[in-house]
């Protein structure tokens, strides 16, 4: 399954469900409408959401790499086929609910859906570093 | 692709994280300086591989209009390792190229190539033209294996090899002739050996297709390889490959793939390993499918896997060519920390037929004048991508200058990993901006212009993207010509000349 293209911002009158991307890099957060049938790469990107997409949705890099924040609504997903598990093997900050924004497509149950996008925080710089005790 | 062991890279780069500083509070989205509307900040990244690309965007990310980036690359052409690395039969993983393109052609970027730093500008001209220069070079040696008789007429690196079926202006000429060669012994384990197995195994109508050198699928077209060896010094569960490229080669049409089941039996530690990650999971599925798979292939090509084997020597006949190597069977020792194995040689010895051996054991970084430089690790040694070293005696790293890529974490990882990598760099840069421990540049004789200029003084000719995009459309004019999406230009006074047409 690959993302086709799709002009990326919703119309009006279309049917759209709510995704909150959460941005691990600055702790940013945004919530954005994302019509069905779309991708959450195509989404992040019709919403200047800083997500890469580097093989642009041909399953052939990681970058798109994004953590379902909830294991119920990663459930809800189709199981992602072999060609989106070898990538996610290389995905940077893997997890159990890790998914490829371009192989998520938006629809109804997923309404309310919130991913991360993993990266390198500051405080994922200093990992291990324990602020002393007041 | 390379993907050396991902996850190894992933542990240092958490160890790495460990010897930091104490945390900065969170730093907003674009930083913005005083002086930013009248003099921006001017940064050099030498090399436009994916490491050069990515602190290109971190830097406009994050600097936004503060900032002027000029990228450097020794050839011609833009992309390294994506233009010259990725496998031509992997055509997605190159599309990466047309966000790279966009990138180049942002207004406060300059792409100057045809430029080698060390001989046609110093790095201290840089130092003195930029508030920073970000090394990101990548690594353009590799590891050699330390047997008898490499020496031998045969025995090449397998990034040689890579860079020879890629057309790059270096190896085009590389001594190689592959239809008086008949068995090909590849020693590593490795997506970069995959590669090597593949393109020899594959069938050369499917390659046509691709952007492969003409030279090599000439050769291609023309090989007597009936016979590849991959050779790793550890077991399956070991093995630095990863599931795609694994499955698309042990699954090649007609290909009989030959594998010893004994290999395939683990021992508790293996077990131990291999629950440890999905990835080892699923590549030994997919080996333990292919050793199993019946019927074997219809070709006459044969795949060979050998595990626990070390290369002990390359053999040679009468007239100095490889005619085999020679392998030390090897057992699996548990190291002193945890759960690594590492192979013990029992002293048992085995040949195998080769005409011609790759080594395919790593990329290496080489050093560049007036960088410290970590002979052992073959990278420039560094803090988060600072450059350690300072010569003033009171910092310990050296001002303005840092790296990103290869050249930064040593040669492992994909094209993405080098997002994260270069984030952490750009981090330090803007770190260091707002504490104002970046040099200052002279505001007229800095950035791209009084570089261009210094370069031009000589008489070199620079290429621009502009001229790139000339290459790039007269590649992709030759491509139509034979059914190809390019054909490339191998050798570099043909782009040169191509840049100069009107």
């Amino acid at each position: 399954m690959t993302a086709g293209t799709h002009e990326g911002t919703a119309k009006p009158g279309a049917e759209t469900i709510s995704v909150t991307f959460h941005d691990d890099k600055d702790g940013s957060e945004k919530t954005v409408q994302v019509p069905i049938g779309e991708s959450l790469l195509e989404a992040a990107h019709a919403n200047e959401i800083e997500l890469e997409g580097a093989c642009e949705g041909s399953l052939a890099c990681s970058t798109c790499h994004v953590v379902v924040e909830d294991p119920g609504m990663y459930d809800k997903l189709p199981e992602p086929d072999d060609d989106e598990n070898d990538m996610l093997d290389l995905a940077f900050g893997l997890t159990d609910t890790s998914r490829l924004g371009c192989q998520i497509l938006a629809s109804k149950e997923l309404d309310g859906l919130r991913v991360r996008i993993p990266g390198a925080t500051r405080n994922f710089a200093v990992d291990g570093y324990k602020p002393k005790p007041h | 692709m390379f993907l050396r062991s991902a996850l190894a890279w992933h542990a240092c780069f958490h160890r790495s994280f460990v010897r930091s500083q104490a945390p900065v509070g969170c730093l907003p989205h674009t930083v913005s300086f005083a002086t930013a509307a009248d003099a921006p900040l001017h940064f050099c990244v030498v090399g436009s591989g994916p490491a050069g690309f990515y602190a290109t965007d971190r830097l406009l990310k994050r600097f936004g209009d503060a900032v002027r980036v000029t990228l450097l690359d020794r050839l011609p052409t833009p992309f390294g390792l994506v233009r010259s690395g990725v496998a031509p039969d992997h055509p997605d993983t190159k599309n990466v190229i047309n966000h790279f393109g966009q990138w180049a052609q942002d207004p406060r970027v300059e792409f100057v190539g045809n430029v080698t730093v060390g001989r046609d500008v110093q790095l201290t001209d840089l130092r003195r033209f930029y508030n920073a220069v970000i090394l990101s070079y990548g690594a353009e040696s590799n590891r050699q294996l330390n047997v008898p008789g490499r020496e031998l007429k045969g025995t090449l690196s397998a990034r040689e090899f890579v860079w020879w079926y890629n057309g790059h202006p270096e190896y085009r000429h590389l001594p190689i002739d592959l239809s008086a060669t008949h068995a090909v012994a590849i020693c590593g384990l490795g997506n970069v050996a995959i590669d090597c197995a593949r393109i020899l195994l594959r069938c050369p109508d499917e390659l046509a297709k691709t952007d492969i050198a003409e030279h090599a699928l000439a050769q291609l077209r023309q090989s007597a390889v009936k016979e590849v060896h991959l050779i790793g010094r550890r077991g399956p569960v070991q093995a630095a490959f990863t599931p795609k490229e694994l499955r698309e080669l042990l699954t090649l049409p007609g290909l009989q793939v030959h594998i010893d089941p004994q290999m395939l039996q683990l021992s508790p530690v293996d077990e131990l390993e291999v629950k440890s990650t999905r990835m080892k999971r699923r590549v030994l599925e997919i080996i333990t499918k292919a050793a199993s798979a019946s019927p074997k292939g219809t070709t006459d090509r044969h795949l060979h896997l050998h595990f626990l084997r070390t290369p002990a020597g390359i053999l040679g006949d009468e007239e100095g060519g490889v005619s085999g190597l020679r392998l030390e069977q090897n057992e699996l020792q548990v190291g002193q920390t945890g759960l690594g194995q590492r192979a013990v040689g029992t002293g048992r010895f085995e040949e195998l037929k080769a005409d011609l051996v790759l080594e395919s054991i790593g990329y290496r970084s080489v050093p560049l004048d007036g960088v410290p430089f970590d002979q052992d690790a073959g990278i420039v040694p560094n803090e988060l991508g600072r450059v350690l070293g300072g010569s003033s005696g009171s910092q310990p790293y050296e001002r303005g200058l840092y790296v990103s890529g290869w050249v930064k974490r040593g040669p492992t990882g994909i094209i993405g990993t080098n997002l994260v990598d270069a984030g952490i760099t750009v981090e330090c840069i803007v770190e260091d901006a707002m504490a104002s421990a970046l040099p200052t540049v002279p505001a007229n004789d800095c950035g791209a212009q009084a570089l261009v200029a210094a370069i031009q003084d000589h008489g070199k000719q620079v290429v621009s993207f502009a001229d790139w995009q000339k290459i790039d459309a007269a590649e992709v004019e030759r491509g139509k010509a034979v059914g190809k999406p390019r054909e490339k230009f191998t050798d570099v006074d043909e782009m040169l000349a191509v840049c100069k047409e009107q």
